[in-house]
């Protein structure tokens, strides 16, 4: 389960590319891909190193100017997604 | 929606680099006539295909055969891929490879490996492809680790190794795979013509199915366990390739473009090559490929059916093999006019003992190249 203090980075079979088509980014990795929404892309980003989910989340949060609590919900459903197709490396 | 105007956007480019192999697999999704396709394509051919696909929208490159390690340019295809931005997985046997070769394959730009394995029985892996290689898969299997690389381990199920279900699952941890995929055996071309040999029982199926879902719980965000039940028993089509020439590209090592690895085997279609017209053209026109693109070929039932859009109609080289009509509903459907085919073949797996490593194991017909049909 990944909580506010988990440390979260992306696995290295994931590979965040940006599409030649339609410009929007994908999560590739075997065989599969994802497409990832802006938000969603902006997240996957942010987990190119390892970081504290807090840590992200208040990047986010800054960025955007919305309520940290709907940022954080956002994050952590969307990294338990992530971290189900084993695409994450949790500490 | 009904499109046969528009062309769909491809995400997978399945490269068949070449049909030789050294295991015969009796399952094989390789046509039954392999010398047809013997004059391969050079590597400057199939880095256009390469350059032609992602220009289409392919993100991922499946290199498959055959066995793609017999190409002695390997390493400069995946270089080749990987300069197309694409996601290379490599669709292998394992065998030959050796750690120096893996190495090579992962600094020309390999992002994942995907290693069969026929059985954990020696006696059975013999039975189903000819020959034995576990030790030198599991060696591969730990390059492939220590070189970083995710591991997918593949295996195709079947009657004779069924049973041991649990023993694949136990192997994926072991070798560390990332995920493991239980494919049944879909049963066209070799693995047709060795149906009554390789079709489990229900009850089987049902059994292996309650053992990979446990362990796809436990094991949830360590491997990703696939269980692919075969469409004999799942009363509904599956989604064939998601759709003819929709989401797939298929290139076979003489350079046809295909929308499935089976689709030579529907005699009145004519695939067109590479060699002769570009990877682009062939997608959005060809005949072949818009045959039984979008509903509009459809019959009843599928025509006004409500998963039409969900399964597709299922598949057009089973409803061939099995009608003799690759226009037909998927006898596999249990709406399918048909489908009686399809619950006979059950009702004999059934009836059937199990052979797996029993003394007098049934005679299968393993796949050769140069075996013709």
């Amino acid at each position: 389960m990944i909580g506010p203090q988990s440390r979260v980075r992306l696995a290295a079979k994931a590979r965040l590319q940006r599409d030649r088509v339609t410009g929007k980014q994908f999560l590739l990795y075997p065989e599969r891909g994802l497409e990832l929404s802006d938000s969603a892309a902006r997240i996957v980003a942010a987990c190119a190193a390892e970081r504290a989910v807090a840590a992200i989340v208040d990047e986010l949060t800054a960025a955007s100017g919305e309520p940290r609590e709907r940022i954080e919900s956002e994050v952590l459903s969307f990294l338990g997604a992530l971290d189900d197709r084993g695409l994450l490396v949790v500490t | 929606m009904t499109v046969s105007g528009e062309t769909p956007r491809p995400y997978t480019l399945v490269a068949e680099l070449t049909y030789r192999c050294p295991l015969a697999c009796g399952y094989c999704s390789n046509p039954l006539e392999l010398a047809r396709h013997a004059d391969e394509l050079d590597t400057a051919a199939w880095r256009e295909v390469f350059a032609g696909a992602a220009a289409l929208g392919a993100l991922q490159a499946n290199l498959t055969g055959g066995e793609p390690l017999v190409r002695q340019d390997l390493t400069e295809l995946v270089a080749a891929a990987h300069a197309q931005q694409l996601y290379v997985n490599l669709i292998t046997s394992g065998i030959p490879a050796d750690r120096a070769r893996l190495a090579q394959l992962a600094a020309a730009g390999l992002d994942s490996v995907q290693l069969s394995v026929q059985d954990v029985d020696p006696r059975g892996a013999a039975w189903i492809a000819g020959r034995d290689d576990l030790d030198a898969k599991l060696q591969v299997a730990a390059a492939v680790r220590e070189l970083g690389l995710p591991l997918t381990l593949n295996v195709v199920i079947h009657r004779g190794n069924i049973a041991r279900v649990p023993e694949f699952i136990a192997l994926a941890e072991r070798i560390g795979a990332e995920r493991l995929e239980l494919a049944n055996t879909q049963y066209l071309g070799w693995a047709l013509a060795n149906r009554d040999a390789l079709l489990p029982a229900h009850a089987d199926i049902e059994q292996a199915r309650t053992v990979a879902a446990a362990a796809a719980d436990r094991l949830r965000g360590k491997i990703e366990i696939l269980f692919v039940r075969p469409d004999y028993y799942a009363d509904r089509p599956r989604a064939c390739m998601d759709g003819w020439a929709r989401r797939y590209i298929v290139v076979t090592p003489d350079g046809l473009v295909l929308p499935c690895h089976q689709a030579t085997s529907i005699q009145g279609l004519s695939f067109e090559s590479v060699r002769a017209r570009p990877l682009a053209a062939i997608w959005s026109d060809s005949p072949a490929l818009r045959a039984y693109r979008g509903d509009a070929w459809m019959p009843a039932p599928c025509r006004t059916c409500d998963e039409r859009h969900a399964d597709f109609g299922g598949c057009r080289c089973q409803a061939f093999a099995l009608v003799g009509d690759a226009g037909a509903t998927d006898p596999a459907c249990a709406l399918a006019p048909t489908h009686v085919i399809v619950r006979d073949a059950r009702a004999r797996a059934d009836q059937a003992d199990v052979p797996t490593t029993a003394a007098a194991p049934p005679a299968i017909r393993l796949r050769r190249m140069r075996t013709t049909a």
